[in-house]
């Protein structure tokens, strides 16, 4: 498999906290990688610097060959690199159709003036869009009237409007209620295989990461301290002790 | 340009003092405006009137005092008191009655409450103070003139403007930066700032903090009036000016700067007095020159940090 | 059906327009100014639309007049110097915009502010240009070349004002439901988002803010060849104040309450004003508390309550 996404010695410190102290991270074409850490570690941080939002302070990411540091979101976005947020960023006072047509027009470009907003084909995309979100009894609801879990997939679901051959998912299931919580995996798993996107996503759910995940990189204090498929990832003792909290012996929920 | 400065150089020298005193009076404004945003996070654009109201108040009450005969020396704790009235009856009816209902609210519609505010303040002093010019000179007179060495001249200059007012402008300055970082009062209104519902939960009457705030915002805004009003006859219009020269100060050192904002203040008060002996149309620009260049080269201001939000 | 509705109520409010010219000849010239303000109201909508609110928009107005007074003794073409105006109103816009559009909210307001003072100063200070707060007085402007007096000036002024105010009505209406105007709401809301979009949310807003210098600089034109003669209060902090007070009072947010706003605005300050000039300020700044803590909605959504009870009654 080719390489998509490559990030080289990557370095950045907020004051003495070092969010990356020299990360080397290749992202594989089609694969799905889950990044998983204790909280503070720099994976939040690693997708702020994908997408353009932060820079770090040395180091290199390169998107297919071309290096991305330097240039603004909205020019990232356009080369097929597209991001959903750990606080889902929805127009709140846009209905969630709206939300997605605004993605849908955004893609498309935004400065058309003489047709709405909601034309025929912006609509019929967005809501096929929702369908496959299940989102479509939400449909005309007020982006600030959802509930967390519906919001966090609404989010996602204006990322992959972008169409992206890259998406990276900030916490795509934190606040998801645990019952619903494989569903909206599975739909989203789903989703994006058939759309072929590759997906890098910080989780802290491990079965979550264990259902879908091709690889896991787990992160601790600004780097990368171990690397491979979940399976030989989640049952290293170390990780389990240092990242999971479970103690040796006892079985990680995935292997149940 | 020896030629030019032994020309022109007691003008220049005059130029100095003159924006040195008025740097003074803005500086008390812009500190306040800054206070009032810190806990807040709303700028008050009737701030301006304020200070107005302040200078009409002081000369009112010192005009009252010497019409009955007193002593002289009374009008320099009338200049006081008069800012002091103001701060304590206008600061806690505007936020209790106006300001804490939207504190909650869009950011627009917070800039538009205070603006009608402001509309309507501008129209208090006119049905108060009409719209003939009010002067009261009796603080600068009392004190006479000082010679002030200037190279081998010397500028008379009146004292009032070379000690009284700089003076208290630094003393404020000092005051203000060893109350917030030394006493509890002060580190209570910090931690306001820096993160209200942090300092709710640790037991802050985040409410009251606030209220005490503005009310010391509304009184410095008074009090900078006050020691300006015997300058300067007052007309309409003045709170308007002042506003916007204020936020001048306020852009031109960054948001929230209170070190900051007494040096932005001294280079916009020199500015514009140097431009008012070189070239007086351009008085009025001079002070918004000097801050849109600035924020062209810096746009968070001189002092300002940039946040980065959380996403 | 609102949507046809508020066709129906924008062509009755047209009729109403004409009748009330035509039947009171003195209301023609107030008429004219409120649809001129209306124009330049729409532009302070705009802006609000993204959560903006600019405290210095008079200063685009008082820009086009003034050009139109530069002009005129030149070139007496009202047709061509109406687009000539705010054409440079357009261009002000854009510079300055450039500027103002790394600032949002009290920046945003108050560099406008700021701005808007300077101008008013240097047209009362540079007296050999602007002849001070003294003006300028303009020559009687030709339509398609034709010298026009009177009563027939008056209504070739309204007329034009009249087709301008429909047409940008008509304009806006269309933009604000198109993605770039429903861009600009997300303004408001999540501008961030629409980086990561790929929606450079700057332009967006800057584009936003040229409009409204356009259409400030329409109304600032009709203005000049209305009242033939041009004073720097057209730029003073009130007239700015004014625009934003209309803004509210009509219903921020509604093309329709734009006008309606200006023509009760200008209606009620013909009566009043001059019996309250000293506290006219004051009176307006109460209203517009009023509106904004009580009434939200302004005129637009008050008659839609009204309306909406109607129905249900």
């Amino acid at each position: 498999m080719s390489v998509l996404l490559s990030a080289q010695d990557l370095w950045l410190a907020f004051g003495g906290v070092k969010a990356a102290d020299g990360i080397n991270l290749d992202v594989l074409e089609r694969e799905f990688l889950a990044i998983i850490g204790p909280n503070g570690a720099g994976k939040t941080t690693f997708i702020n610097m994908s997408t353009g939002y932060l820079r770090p302070q040395a180091g290199s990411i390169t998107y297919r060959g071309r290096q991305v540091l330097g240039m603004k979101p909205r020019d990232i976005v356009r080369m097929g690199i597209a991001r959903s947020f750990q606080l889902p960023q929805l127009f709140t006072e846009h209905t969630v159709l709206e939300n997605a047509a605004l993605a849908v027009a955004a893609r498309e470009g935004v400065f058309s003036i003489f047709r709405p907003l909601l034309r025929p084909a912006f609509r019929e995309e967005a809501e096929d869009l929702l369908n496959r979100f299940g989102l479509m009894p939400n449909a005309h609801q007020r982006a600030d009237a959802l509930n967390e879990g519906t919001r966090k997939l609404a989010d996602i679901a204006m990322a992959v409007a972008m169409r992206p051959q890259l998406l990276l998912m900030d916490e795509p299931t934190s606040g998801v209620a645990a019952a619903d919580k494989m569903a909206v995996v599975e739909t989203l798993a789903r989703v994006l295989r058939d759309a072929g996107v590759t997906a890098v996503f910080v989780e802290h759910d491990m079965d979550v990461v264990a259902r879908i995940a091709d690889r896991v990189a787990v992160w601790g204090q600004g780097r990368i301290a171990a690397l491979g498929p979940p399976e030989q990832v989640l049952s290293d003792p170390v990780v389990q002790r240092e990242v999971i909290g479970i103690r040796p012996g006892e079985a990680p929920h995935a292997a149940a | 340009m020896l030629a030019w400065l032994s020309d022109n150089g007691l003008l220049l020298g005059l130029a100095v003092l003159d924006g040195l005193a008025s740097a003074a009076s803005i500086f008390m404004v812009a500190v306040g405006l800054n206070l009032v945003f810190g806990v807040m996070r709303i700028l008050n654009v009737a701030h301006g009137s304020l200070y107005a109201i302040g200078a009409y108040s002081a000369a009112s009450l010192t005009l009252f005092l010497t019409s009955r005969g007193l002593p002289g020396w009374l009008c320099y704790p009338a200049l006081v008191i008069a800012a002091a009235l103001v701060g304590a009856i206008l600061g806690p009816l505007i936020e209790r009655v106006l300001l804490k209902r939207v504190q909650n609210q869009e950011p627009v519609l917070q800039l538009l409450v205070t603006f009608a505010l402001f509309m309507i303040l501008e129209d208090v002093q006119k049905l108060i103070w009409g719209v003939q010019p009010v002067s009261n000179d009796t603080p600068m007179r009392l004190l006479g003139t000082v010679d002030v060495p200037f190279g081998t001249d010397v500028i008379p200059y009146t004292a009032y403007q070379l000690y009284v007012l700089p003076g208290v402008a630094l003393l404020t300055l000092v005051g203000l930066a060893w109350f917030m970082r030394r006493t509890l009062a002060g580190r209570v209104i910090v931690a306001v700032t820096t993160d209200r519902e942090a300092a709710t939960s640790q037991g802050i009457d985040a409410a009251k903090v606030t209220m005490l705030t503005f009310t010391f915002g509304a009184a410095l805004a008074a009090l900078g009036g006050a020691l300006a009003s015997p300058m300067t006859s007052m007309v309409p219009g003045v709170g308007a000016s002042t506003i916007v020269l204020s936020f001048a100060v306020v852009a031109t050192a960054g948001l929230g700067q209170i070190e900051g904002a007494a040096i932005a203040a001294v280079m916009i008060g020199l500015g514009r007095s140097i431009a008012v002996y070189l070239e007086p149309e351009l008085e009025v620009v001079v002070p918004y020159l000097i801050m849109v260049l600035v924020l062209l080269v810096r746009p968070q201001g001189l002092f300002g940090v940039t946040e980065t939000r959380r996403i | 059906m609102t949507g046809r509705l508020e066709i129906l109520a924008a062509i009755l409010g047209a009729a109403l327009l004409v009748l009330l010219a035509w039947a009171v000849p003195w209301l023609r010239f107030v008429l004219t100014i409120a649809l001129a303000k209306g124009i330049t109201v729409l532009g302070i909508l705009l802006l609000l639309r993204a959560g903006q609110v600019s405290f210095g928009h008079a200063m685009y107005v008082a820009i086009a007049a003034y050009a139109v007074a530069f002009v005129a003794p030149q070139m007496r073409e009202a047709l061509l110097l109406l687009p000539m105006a705010a054409l440079v109103s357009a261009l002000a816009g854009l510079i300055i915009g450039l500027f103002v559009m790394r600032y949002r909210e009290i920046f945003f307001g108050m560099l406008n502010l700021a701005l808007s003072m300077v101008f008013y100063s240097l047209l009362e200070k540079l007296y050999t240009i602007t002849h001070g707060t003294d003006g300028i007085r303009l020559p009687m402007p030709t339509f398609l070349g034709v010298e026009l007096t009177g009563a027939s000036y008056d209504w070739a002024v309204f007329t034009l004002a009249l087709v301008l105010a429909v047409g940008f009505a008509i304009f806006i209406r269309i933009y604000l439901a198109a993605p770039l105007g429903q861009a600009l709401a997300g303004i408001k809301t999540r501008e961030a988002r629409l980086e990561f979009m790929g929606v450079p949310a700057r332009y967006v807003l800057l584009s936003a803010y040229v409009l409204s210098a356009l259409m400030a600089g329409c109304g600032g034109s009709l203005v000049a060849l209305t009242s033939r003669h041009v004073t720097p209060a057209l730029a003073y902090w009130t007239a700015s104040g004014e625009l934003v007070f209309i803004a509210i009072l009509g219903g921020a947010g509604s093309v329709l309450g734009a006008f309606l706003g200006a023509v009760v605005y200008e209606l009620t300050r013909v009566y009043a004003a001059a019996n309250l000039a000293d506290a006219w300020q004051l009176i307006l700044g109460l209203v517009l508390l009023l509106v904004i803590l009580f009434a939200p909605g302004g005129l637009v959504g008050m008659a839609r309550g009204l309306l909406g009870r109607r129905k249900v009654a």
